[in-house]
């Protein structure tokens, strides 16, 4: 991992006397490998101190720098280091690391777009503190020409602020405008404008009312309340993006010179690959050699592995276990099975923005609401006082004094509370209105493989078993990597047994392992292989010389929480319903396990998505819990979704939230947060609305000066925040 | 009132500079690592060679 010195290879002497071409070419570019690493159990200052010092103390390591809230660290190293290289360092100082995948990760290395908002935000405080300086002497009693003074210098400052700062509304504005319809920012930009208008006039006119001061201020609460949302989701982006980059795609692509490591992204049709065990399958393909097993339990619910030899196909996303295979590939990229799906639920996702959000909603009554308000107030004034001055400046009162920023505030403080608080348990909020519909939810529906079950068997019948024969048992399942050997010999050594010694064990990939005991010979493995008949139940088989066969049954291990997921649920009365594509007697067993009285077993992908479709069209507002490319179509007709981050990427995308953390027991607070949360948001709608009857009498009669609209204005915002932080 | 020709100028130069200060910590990503940089202050680590 240090810097080669490449000596200069050329063939004339004037050349090598001649700095050469090569060390010119490497002096030119910048050699600089760029390295991100998620660290996630990093959580203080002498973390970051350490993780720096180890990195940085290596050679070929140009500079480290730990981000705490990401909790990664970005390295700047020679281009020979690889993430490989500097692991083992963080490892070696006492911290997990991952390696990110750069080029997935670009996307959040600049957010451009918060950044934006934030110097849009900056101007309109910094322009709104001075303006708010000169009103205040004019509230005050300055009169004749100092007043006249002060507006024409907050107008100076004012007009070039909001045209900076009021843009994203404008623009929002605009477009809704030309599709002809109106949203929030219609009302917010007609009063920014119009009150910069009558202010102006009235300003030229020597007026002594004018709402600088209001039209800046809106500016600056409402750009508070965009960046509020900006950020709680430019978080969740970012952790989902950093989800994804986790898996740095790679293969073993078999050329005419032997094996290379290529990205996924370059493989082709035809491509020969070599798959080894516990590796995932990178494309579509045929087997052309080799015999193992293929975990499928991500794609159709089986939790039992599946025999795998030349000639049958496979898709991307499933697990090797045990032999290495040789794969011809019949699609890659876009073209598999497994992105054909994560399309397709991107089709069907489109069908779900059918949800209006809470926001939305009040918005559509406000809109109109405000703007006729504001034309009546008009022409009574002008049909009442005849004088098209004072009829203006009250329809511009009532348009800044109706306009929402606590309504514009309202959702996105709330959101931003209860996200963070979310974010802390481990979950992650992806799409904006999840919490509202987490809310509403009154049926719950678990998938068993990955989801309930953490998809690794536990043993079940130990105790049937002669010490003798888990003693063999236990040697022969020793050396596989094969997940039901692992957990026997866990098993095993949990009960103080001691391998046997069995000798010349070889591993027969896709069938089992076999050796030498005491001149017989012993065998574990496939039942069709070892002579035992297949059940129900997950089993591993073992026979000794010419005994019977015998079988060691396997469950699978609960994921943590998932009990307290189920009772809390259930407490706080909620539907539980279990469905899996697994057999009967597995999801008969776990849903007893469980307590979940509804079940449905054996189920297509399109039988879950047709279960869950009836269960809506009876009035039910079902959250799905899933993770395998068979409950996609589920979690994208559900309500509202969840998915575990063990998940397959295709689900990950399907659904709202992703559980961060190994555990589901953050699952029934998320849902009471969530209501909570939608409590808070209703609350505060009716702190506007109380806010709205009070002061737009005052408006409508003319009595509202700008010292009463500014006051008026501050309070509700403050009001609204003040509550969205007593979330707790 | 004369005094309102030094005051008013100052307080829009003040202003002015302190919305400067803002933009430059914005561009150079000081708002990044809010967490980080809270703690990095306690550490004794980087008082002779601040961090780039």
């Amino acid at each position: 991992m240090t810097a080669t010195l490449r000596s200069p290879v050329s063939a004339c002497p004037a050349c090598s006397a001649a700095p050469s071409a090569e060390a010119l070419a490497a002096a030119q570019e910048p050699i600089k490998a760029h390295i991100v690493l998620s660290l996630p159990t990093i959580h203080c200052a002498a973390c970051m101190a350490a993780v720096e010092r180890a990195l940085n103390a290596a050679p070929g390591v140009r500079s480290a720098r730990v981000n705490l809230t990401m909790k990664r660290v970005s390295i700047e190293a020679d281009a020979d280091v690889t993430a490989a290289d500097v692991i083992p360092l963080v490892t070696g100082a006492g911290y997990e690391a991952h390696e990110l995948d750069t080029t997935a990760l670009a996307a959040t290395q600049t957010d451009r777009a918060g950044r934006e908002l934030l110097m849009r935000l900056a101007v309109a405080g910094f322009a709104s503190m001075n303006v708010m300086l000169l009103s205040i002497a004019v509230w005050s009693g300055a009169e004749g020409a100092t007043r006249d003074l002060f507006h024409w210098i907050s107008a100076a400052i004012v007009l070039p602020a909001v045209a900076f700062s009021a843009q994203p509304f404008f623009r929002n504005a605009w477009t809704a405008l030309r599709a002809g319809a109106l949203n929030m920012d219609v009302p917010i930009s007609l009063a920014i404008l119009l009150a910069l208008a009558t202010s102006l006039w009235e300003t030229s006119l020597s007026g002594e009312h004018a709402y600088f001061d209001a039209a800046i201020a809106l500016t600056f609460f409402l750009l508070t309340g965009r960046y509020l949302d900006h950020r709680t989701r430019s978080v969740a982006r970012s952790a989902a993006e950093e989800l994804a980059a986790l898996e740095v795609p790679r293969a073993w692509r078999l050329t005419d010179d032997g094996e290379e490591k290529v990205s996924v992204s370059e493989l082709a049709v035809g491509d020969l690959l070599r798959v080894r065990p516990g590796s995932r399958m990178p494309v579509d393909g045929v087997i052309t050699e080799g015999t193992s097993e293929l975990d499928r339990s991500l794609l159709t619910g089986e939790t039992l592995p599946i025999f795998a030899e030349p000639g049958r196909e496979v898709s991307a996303g499933e697990v090797n276990l045990t032999g290495p295979l040789l794969i011809r590939a019949t699609a890659v990229g876009r073209d598999t099975s497994l992105h054909r799906m994560a399309d397709l639920v991107a089709v069907a996702e489109s069908g779900r923005s059918r949800y209006t959000s809470l926001a939305d909603k009040a918005a559509k009554l406000y809109a109109p609401g405000v703007h006729i308000l504001s034309a009546l107030a008009f022409i009574g004034w002008y049909m009442y006082s005849g004088d098209l001055r004072v009829a203006v400046n009250i329809a511009a009162a009532v348009l800044i004094i109706t306009c929402p920023c606590a309504l514009g505030l309202a959702v996105p403080a709330v959101t931003t509370a209860a996200s963070g608080r979310l974010f802390k348990r481990g979950l992650l909020i992806k799409d904006a209105t999840a919490l509202e519909r987490l809310a509403q939810v009154d049926t719950v529906v678990f998938d068993k493989t990955g989801t309930l079950t953490a998809g690794a068997p536990e043993l079940t019948n130990l105790d049937d078993f002669t010490r003798r024969d888990l003693e063999i048992a236990m040697a022969l399942a020793m050396g596989s990597s094969h997940p039901l050997s692992q957990s026997l010999s866990a098993a095993a050594r949990a009960a103080g047994i001691t391998p046997a010694p069995v000798t010349a064990i070889t591993e027969v990939p896709g069938y089992g392992a076999q050796g030498d005991w005491n001149g017989q010979m012993v065998r574990l493995g496939r039942a069709s292989w070892v002579g035992g008949s297949a059940g129900e139940m997950t089993s591993a088989w073992l026979r000794v010389g010419d005994g019977p066969a015998q079988a060691f049954t396997f469950t699978d291990r609960l994921r943590d929480g998932a009990e307290e997921a189920v009772r809390g649920l259930q407490e706080a009365g909620k539907t539980v319903i279990l469905m899996s594509g697994d057999t009967t007697a597995a999801v008969e067993a776990l849903a007893k396990r469980l307590g979940i009285a509804q079940w449905l077993a054996e189920a297509l992908p399109q039988d879950k998505a047709g279960r869950i479709d009836a269960l809506t069209r009876d009035g039910a507002k079902v959250l799905m819990v899933g993770d395998g490319l068979n409950d996609t179509a589920a979690l994208t007709a559900a309500h509202a979704s969840i998915s575990p981050a063990s998940a397959l990427d295709a689900a990950r995308v399907a659904s709202d939230i992703v559980l961060l953390g190994n555990s589901l027991a953050p699952i029934p607070e998320a849902t009471r947060t969530a209501q909570n949360a939608t409590r808070r948001i209703r609350e505060n709608f009716t702190i506007a609305s109380w806010y709205n009857v009070i002061a737009v009498p005052l408006a409508v009669a003319g009595l509202c000066s700008p010292l009463i609209a500014a006051l008026a204005m501050s309070a509700s915002s403050i009001t609204v925040s003040l509550n969205a932080l007593r979330l707790r | 009132m004369n005094i309102l020709t030094y005051l008013i100028p100052i307080s829009l130069v003040l202003g002015g500079a302190g919305l400067a200060f803002f933009v430059f910590t914005i561009r150079s990503n000081q708002y990044d690592d809010p967490e980080g940089d809270a703690r990095r202050i306690l550490s004794g680590e980087y008082d002779d060679h601040p961090k780039p």
